[in-house]
Formats: structure tokens, C-alpha cells, sequence
């Protein structure tokens, strides 16, 4: 398992030792959000960067997450149809949404690492 | 930071203090959740007591022999005959029969009458009644006062610790009552279908209050965010979502909200804006009309959705509508075309460009535990 790397979408990206990469959003994300009641998964094909690939539902709202770099989405956490809950509890474990092939696989190294991040965190903090 | 321009309730530093998360609201930074979150709030009103902050609302009082006559001329509800220590609901009607606003009426007696109004509504409300009764009865807008609501089955043994004889005290009773020294007045009623108070109190003594219920064991904050999915399982209108100036009573499904001595066949029909066009719905029927919908998936099927029938025809629109948490799912409100509002009618709301199943329902969607003694 790699280090974590961000976007600023606030999700966090995993590059796992099969060449696959996992998708979540960070813990601060799902504070912003509050209770999850509903996940809509993304389906199993390619997307472009920036694509609406997933749907948060909180009780009140709607968010939209967006494919975080060009790839083929290969699997979902099918987990959070029944327990959405999880976005709450475990946002960088049990909380995952989906798996990933990169289009391009250096891409993911390009984004944001943990210092970056909360360097963006503390900035969004202050303003 | 556009929240130097909002409006604050006398308990906004309170919020900040409880850790809440800020929102604007009807031009006030009101809190849409605390630390707790919305799910827990939820669940915790309807099983302990939630206080929520809702002095945003408007508060006038009415004074004068003719005041609930005046008043009369521009709801359908029966106001004169309304006793002392009672409150009722009603809506403010506009020529066309369209509701204005909802609001809340006391007798406080001495010919007098305690109104509670909508925040975004209170300001054009309080025109509209200058506008058409101050003639009539002496008109005091009290928006500076608080207005508290402590809700759930623990609401009455928590308020009785500081007042015994609110125990006593019924659905829509309202009366004056002290509390930690401080003349307020205090109604049974609620918007979450839960048992429980509103209570109005001088702005100065809000915060006092809050914080001596909120140091009962039974009791956490509630904010804005829980507030809205305990009135939408309670089946509670919103105005401005549920109920607008283009829909009537009778299209809002809140006919029981017109009382028979205002009716076509009551003691003091009509008189009120609207009453002709209101007759005549209720007489031949509306096109459509406001019903509960179940979702059949988890989803949340939320405002604005489109619904349809079998063969995917619009036949209306999701007025109200998100995540149940007592229900643990989906619930919504929508306006639906007469020909299909039967119970139980299968319907389809579009929600990003998918069909999802849903079934024309009671409301409420949950229980409602009024104390009726």
C-alpha cells in the first residue's frame, strides 16, 4: 500500500500494488457533508477526469464526486448500497467507493500528496 | 464574508459555543446541525427532547374588541369563536385563494391575540396586516423576542422541572407562564409531531433558558437540518416549498386547516380572500393536489424532481422530500395530477435521469404523538 494522494474535490486516492487505483473522499470531506443516507456507485466502465462518476446523498443534500483522473472503473464497494454509513465511520478504509485502471498510471504521483493537502485544508481554514 | 450582513437570534453566540455549523436561513445565520449531526439529532427528538432555536420566526400580537374579526377578514379559520388559551392554525389567503403564508394563532385573551409567522414571510406579513386591518385592532410586530421549541416525549417532564403546571397543558394549549423568574408564554405544539413546547421568552432571558434545558440530561440542540426532516416525516407543510401564493388550501391538501364556521355551508361563510375560488375547488375538485410519496428504493428523492406516470408522462413535482431518519428511508411530498392520488397509486419521480419507484402515501410517515390528555 502507497501513501495517499488528494485531490481538491477532497477525495483521497490509493495506488495499490495491482496497478489499481482505490477512490474515497477524506475524513474532512465527509464532516463537511454530514450523515450519508445514500451512495450512488459509479458503473463499471471508463470515465474522463472531471466526470460525475458517484452521487453522495447527506439528509438534506446531493453532492456529486467527480472522476478524480482519466480510467476505467473495474469495481465498487458494493457495501455502501446497505450501509452508506461507512462514508461516515471509516472514509479512508471500510468507506472506499470504487477501483480504478488509470488511463495514464504516472498520473496519479502527480496529485496532491498529504502536506499539499492540508496545506489546501488550513488555507481553506483561513479564508 | 457574506454573513456580516445577516441577522442574528439572540442565541447565535450560543450556536458558535455548542459548535454548530452556521447557514444562512430567511436572512439569519442560523445552525443546521451541531457536533451530533443530523441523523442523531433526529433520532434524539424523537426520543428524548431536542431544543431547537427558532427565534427567526415572527411574533405579533393583535390587540382590540374587533381584533379577531379584523384577523377573520384574512384567513379561513375561525378566530372569534377560537377560546381563550387555544391556538389553531392558518394561512394567510390571497385573492386568488393562494396562501401567503402559514402561521399560528393564540387567544392570549383581553382581546388579545398572539400570532407566530414565518421568517421569510414575517416582514410582508406585518405589511399586509397594517395594510388591511390596523384600522381595525392595534398591530405590535414582537420580532425581537426569542422563540424556543423543545420537542420529544421527554419535552414535559423536562419543563415541568422549571413549571409543573405546563404539565397539565394539552396540544395547542398556550398560555403565559413563568419560567426561571422570566414572564413568557408557552404553547403544546411542535413541528416535528412529537410532543412538546414552543416558548416565547424577551430576548434578553433566551439564553438563560437555553442553557438551564439544555443542562437537562434529556436534552441536546437541534438544528435547522434535523428540524426540516422531522416536519417532513410529521407530514408538515413548508411554506414556500409545500405551499406557495400558487397553490390553494385545497391544492395544499389543508382543508381540515379551514374551519366549518368559515366554510360555504359555515355560520360565517367565506370573508376571507380567495373564499369564492376555494369554494369552487372544493366544490369540483382540483387538477392537482398535494401528496405523501414513498420512494421504493433508498434514494432520496428531493424538491423539484419530476414525477411520472407508467407510460412517463409529467404528472406533477416533488415539493419536499429527502431521508427519513425514523423511518430509516427515503420520504417525499410532491403535487400530483387528481387522476393519480390514490393511496397506494405507483408513480415515478426522475432523479438524475433515472425513473425511481415511488407509491402515493399517508402522511404523516411516522406516528404523530400529540398530548391530547
Amino acid at each position: 500500500m502507497s501513501e495517499l494522494r488528494f485531490t481538491v474535490d477532497h477525495e483521497w486516492l490509493r495506488q495499490d500494488a495491482d496497478g489499481l487505483v482505490t477512490v474515497g473522499i477524506t475524513a474532512y470531506a465527509q464532516e463537511a457533508l454530514g450523515d450519508v443516507v445514500f451512495v450512488q456507485l459509479p458503473e463499471v466502465q471508463a470515465y474522463a477526469v472531471g466526470e460525475e462518476v458517484a452521487v453522495l446523498e447527506s439528509v438534506k443534500a446531493a453532492s456529486n464526486i467527480a472522476m478524480p483522473l482519466d480510467g476505467e472503473v473495474v469495481e465498487v464497494n458494493a457495501e455502501l448500497e446497505a450501509s452508506p454509513e461507512l462514508v461516515n465511520q471509516d472514509p479512508l478504509g471500510q468507506g472506499w467507493f470504487f477501483r480504478f485502471r488509470p488511463a495514464d498510471a504516472s498520473a496519479v504521483a502527480a496529485l496532491l500528496d498529504q502536506a499539499a493537502y492540508e496545506r489546501l485544508l488550513n488555507a481553506n481554514a483561513d479564508a | 464574508m457574506t454573513t456580516e450582513t445577516l441577522a442574528k437570534t439572540p442565541l447565535h453566540a450560543l450556536h458558535l459555543e455548542l459548535g454548530a455549523r452556521m447557514v444562512p436561513f430567511a436572512g439569519y445565520d442560523m445552525p443546521v446541525q451541531y457536533p451530533l449531526g443530523v441523523m442523531k439529532e433526529h433520532l434524539h427528538s424523537r426520543e428524548a427532547a431536542g431544543l431547537f432555536d427558532v427565534s427567526h420566526m415572527g411574533q405579533i400580537i393583535l390587540r382590540g374588541a374587533n381584533a379577531a374579526k379584523a384577523l377573520e377578514s384574512l384567513v379561513p379559520v375561525d378566530i372569534i369563536d377560537l377560546p381563550v388559551g387555544l391556538q389553531r392554525y392558518a394561512m394567510f389567503t390571497d385573492a386568488n385563494g393562494g396562501i401567503l403564508d402559514d402561521l399560528m394563532v393564540a387567544n392570549l385573551g383581553n382581546d388579545t391575540l398572539f400570532l407566530v409567522v414565518n421568517a421569510a414571510c414575517k416582514q410582508q406579513d406585518l405589511m399586509h396586516l397594517q395594510e388591511h386591518i390596523a384600522s381595525q385592532c392595534h398591530i405590535e410586530s414582537c420580532f425581537d423576542r426569542a422563540l424556543l421549541a423543545l420537542q420529544g416525549p421527554k419535552a414535559v417532564e423536562v419543563l415541568a422541572r422549571l413549571a409543573p403546571q405546563v404539565a397539565k397543558m394539552t396540544f395547542m394549549q398556550f398560555a403565559p407562564v413563568r419560567l426561571l423568574g422570566v414572564d413568557c408564554y408557552v404553547s403544546r405544539s411542535g413541528y416535528t409531531g412529537e410532543d412538546g413546547f414552543e416558548i416565547s421568552v424577551p430576548a434578553e432571558h433566551a439564553e438563560a433558558l437555553a442553557r438551564s434545558l439544555l443542562a437537562e440530561p434529556e436534552v441536546q440542540p437541534i438544528g435547522l437540518g434535523a428540524r426540516d426532516s422531522l416536519r417532513l416525516e410529521a407530514g408538515l407543510c413548508l411554506y414556500g416549498h409545500d405551499m406557495s401564493t400558487s397553490t390553494t388550501p385545497i391544492e395544499a391538501s389543508l382543508l381540515w386547516a379551514i374551519s366549518k364556521a368559515r366554510r360555504a355551508d359555515g355560520a360565517r361563510a367565506g370573508g376571507f380572500p380567495g373564499a369564492e375560488r376555494i369554494f369552487a375547488q372544493q366544490r369540483d375538485g382540483v387538477a392537482s393536489k398535494r401528496v405523501g410519496l414513498l420512494p421504493q428504493e433508498r434514494v432520496p428523492v428531493r424538491e423539484g424532481a419530476e414525477i411520472v406516470d407508467a407510460d412517463g408522462k409529467v404528472i406533477g413535482s416533488v415539493c419536499s422530500g429527502g431521508f427519513g431518519p425514523s423511518l430509516g428511508a427515503p420520504v417525499a411530498m410532491g403535487y400530483v395530477q387528481s387522476a393519480h392520488i390514490a393511496l397506494d397509486t405507483p408513480v415515478w419521480a426522475m432523479v438524475r435521469g433515472k425513473r425511481v419507484a415511488m407509491k402515493v402515501a399517508k402522511t404523516p410517515f411516522v406516528p404523530q404523538r400529540y398530548y391530547r390528555g
